[in-house]
C-alpha cells in the first residue's frame, strides 16, 4: 500500500469482535472510512451498531480485532488513548452536555484543560463553533435551559472546539422531539459538505440517502451490506435490509398517504 | 357497633385533641411556674452570659466544627477515591476504616485523639488541631460513604463524554465527577454538618482555657457559677441558631436537586 493511498484512510477497522461476557455482540466487522468520507450505519435495535461505533474510539475495547484511526492502532495496548481520542469527536444520543457547566465552559473545559488552550483562545475558538451550530448568543445558558436540538448542537460545537480529523455520531437525533431534529440534521450536513470524515449511526434515512457516500446494514453483529445510499436504501439486495427498511420506511409512507 | 370509616377518624381525632389538653392543663395547674421561669429562664442571668456566649462560645462551636467538616471532607474525598479504587488492597483499607470509625462512639475518638496523641507521642496537641483531627476522623467515615454514593450517582454519559473528548480518567474524575457528585450530596453532606456541629460539644471532654470553651462548655460553666439552667437554654437556643437554618438549606437543596435521591451506603453496596 503507497503512503499516498495510507493517508487517504481515516479508520480502518479490521476483524473486530466483541463480547460482553459470554453474548458476542460484534462478530468480525471490517470497515475502511476514507478521508472526508461520511458512512451511516443503520440497522435494528441491538444490532451492534452503537458497540461498533463506541469501539472505534475505544469507548468499548474491542475483544479482538484492531482498531487503526489516522495511522495509530488504537488496539495496541501501549497506544496514548487520551492523545488518539483528542482527534475523534464524539456525539452521543443523550447529548451528556457537562451538567454542572454553562455552554460556554462545556465548550472550552476540554480546550484548556487536554489541548491547554489559553482562556481567551479556547473561548474564542468555542464561540466560532457555537456561531456554527447556530447557537451564538446562548454561551451562559446552562444546559438544562436548552432544548434537546439545542443540548445536541452544543455537543457537536464542543466535539468540534477539540478541531477533530474525525466525527462519530451514535443516533443523534433519536431522542429529539420530530420538529427539533432538522436543526442537528443540517448542521451535520453542513459538516460533511466541509469535508469532515464521518461515521453516523442513524434512522433518519432521508439524511443517510442524502448525505452518505456510502450505508452500511448491521445485524446482528456483522455487516449485512453496504453500498452507496442509493442501493443499500433504495434497492437492498438482501433480504434482512429489505424487511429492516420496510419497517423503518413504512410509518413514513402510511402518514404520507 | 357499626360506624363509618370517616366518621371513626373523627372520633380517634377528637381523642387525640382530647388528650392533648388534658396533659396540657395537668401541667398548667401543677407545675411551679415561677420556679420554672427562674431555673429555666432568668433573664438577668441570660444578659449576664452576653457577649461571651456569642464571641466565645459560639465562635469557637463554628470554628471547631468547620475545622472538622474541612478536614473531614478531605479526608473522605481521600477515602471515597479509594473505595472505588482499582486497587484491591486501598479498597479494604478504606473499608476497614469506615467501618471502624462508623462504629465507634465521637467521645471515645475525641477522647483518643486529644488525650491519647499527646500521651503516646509525648508532645502538646493544641485543641484546635485536636477537634479538627477528632471531629474530622468521626465526620469523614460517613462522608466517605456519601461522597462515594454521589460519585457513582454521576451519570456513565458524563464520563463518556470527558473520556471521548480525551480526558484522562484522573482529569475527568476532578473536573468532571466530583463537582458533579458534590452537587448531588450537598444535602446529606448539609446535614452530616449539623451533626458536626452537635458532635463538637464532646470538645467539652478534653477540658480548655476559657478562650476555647464551645458553647456547651461555656454553657456548664455557666450553670455552675449560675445555679440556673439559663445558661444551658442560651447555649441550647445558638445550637438551634446553627443548625434549624442549615436544615432549612439541607431541604431547599434537596427541592432544587429535584429530590433526586441517590442510594443509601447500603444500597449503592448491594448494586456494586
Ligand atoms: N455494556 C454492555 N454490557 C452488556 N451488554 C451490552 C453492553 N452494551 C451493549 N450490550 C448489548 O449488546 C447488544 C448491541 O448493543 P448496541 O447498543 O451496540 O446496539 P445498537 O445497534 O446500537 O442498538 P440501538 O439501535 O438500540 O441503539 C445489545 O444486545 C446490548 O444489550
Ligand atoms: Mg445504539
Amino acid at each position: 500500500m503507497s503512503t499516498a493511498e495510507a493517508t487517504e484512510v481515516a479508520v480502518e477497522i479490521t476483524d473486530l469482535h466483541k463480547s460482553f461476557g459470554p453474548v458476542e455482540v460484534l462478530r468480525g466487522i471490517d470497515l475502511r472510512v476514507g478521508r472526508g468520507e461520511v458512512v451511516c450505519v443503520i440497522g435494528p435495535s441491538g444490532s451492534g451498531k452503537s458497540t461498533l461505533l463506541r469501539c472505534v474510539n475505544v469507548l468499548e475495547e474491542p475483544t479482538s480485532g484492531t482498531v487503526v484511526v489516522d495511522g495509530t492502532e488504537l488496539t495496541d495496548p501501549d497506544v496514548d488513548i487520551d492523545a488518539a481520542r483528542r482527534r475523534i469527536g464524539m456525539v452521543f444520543q443523550s447529548f451528556n452536555l457537562f451538567t454542572h457547566l454553562n455552554v460556554l465552559n462545556n465548550l472550552t473545559i476540554a480546550q484548556r484543560k487536554v489541548l491547554r488552550r489559553s482562556q481567551a483562545e479556547a473561548e474564542q475558538i468555542g464561540l466560532a463553533n457555537l456561531e456554527r451550530v447556530g447557537l451564538d448568543g446562548r454561551e451562559s445558558a446552562m444546559p438544562n435551559q436548552l432544548s434537546g436540538g439545542q443540548q445536541q448542537r452544543v455537543a457537536i460545537a464542543r466535539a468540534l472546539s477539540m478541531d477533530p480529523d474525525l466525527m462519530l455520531f451514535d443516533e443523534p437525533t433519536s431522542a429529539l422531539d420530530p420538529e427539533l431534529v432538522g436543526d442537528v440534521l443540517a448542521v451535520m450536513r453542513r459538516l460533511a459538505d466541509e469535508g469532515m470524515t464521518m461515521l453516523v449511526v442513524t434512522h433518519e434515512m432521508q439524511f443517510a440517502r442524502e448525505v452518505a457516500d456510502r450505508v452500511l446494514f448491521m445485524d446482528a453483529g456483522v455487516v449485512v451490506e453496504e453500498g452507496p445510499p442509493e442501493q443499500v436504501i433504495g434497492s437492498p439486495r438482501e433480504e434482512r435490509t429489505r424487511t429492516f427498511l420496510s419497517r423503518v420506511l413504512n410509518p413514513a409512507r402510511v402518514a404520507e398517504e | 357497633m357499626a360506624m363509618s370509616k370517616r366518621k371513626r377518624a373523627k372520633v380517634i381525632r377528637w381523642v387525640q385533641y382530647g388528650i392533648l389538653i388534658a396533659v396540657i392543663l395537668v401541667v398548667a395547674f401543677t407545675a411551679n411556674w415561677d420556679k420554672i421561669r427562674t431555673t429555666f429562664f432568668d433573664l438577668e442571668v441570660a444578659a449576664s452570659l452576653f457577649p461571651e456566649v456569642i464571641t466565645v462560645g459560639l465562635v469557637n462551636t463554628l470554628i471547631y466544627t468547620g475545622l472538622g467538616f474541612a478536614f473531614g471532607l478531605g479526608l473522605a474525598l481521600v477515602l471515597a477515591l479509594m473505595r472505588l479504587s482499582t486497587v484491591r488492597p486501598y479498597r479494604w483499607l478504606a473499608g476497614i476504616y469506615i467501618e471502624f470509625f462508623r462504629g465507634l462512639p465521637a467521645l471515645l475518638v475525641i477522647l483518643a485523639v486529644g488525650t491519647g496523641i499527646p500521651l503516646a507521642f509525648n508532645t502538646f496537641l493544641d485543641k484546635y488541631v485536636a477537634l479538627m483531627i477528632a471531629l474530622g476522623i468521626v465526620a469523614s467515615a460517613y462522608m466517605a460513604e456519601t461522597l462515594r454514593a454521589g460519585i457513582q450517582a454521576v451519570p456513565k454519559g458524563q464520563v463518556e463524554a470527558a473520556r471521548s473528548l480525551g480526558m484522562s480518567p484522573a482529569r475527568t474524575m476532578v473536573t468532571i465527577v466530583i463537582p458533579q457528585a458534590f452537587k448531588i450530596i450537598l444535602p446529606p453532606l448539609t446535614n452530616e454538618l449539623i451533626l458536626l456541629t452537635k458532635d463538637s460539644s464532646l470538645a467539652l471532654f478534653l477540658g480548655a482555657s476559657i478562650t476555647e470553651y464551645e458553647l456547651t462548655q461555656f454553657g456548664r460553666v455557666a450553670l455552675n457559677d449560675s445555679r440556673s439552667l439559663t445558661p444551658v437554654l442560651v447555649a441550647g437556643l445558638c445550637y438551634l441558631a446553627i443548625t434549624i437554618p442549615l436544615s432549612y438549606l439541607s431541604r431547599y437543596l434537596e427541592r432544587r436537586t429535584g429530590g433526586k435521591k441517590i442510594g443509601t451506603p447500603e444500597s449503592t453496596e448491594v448494586k456494586a
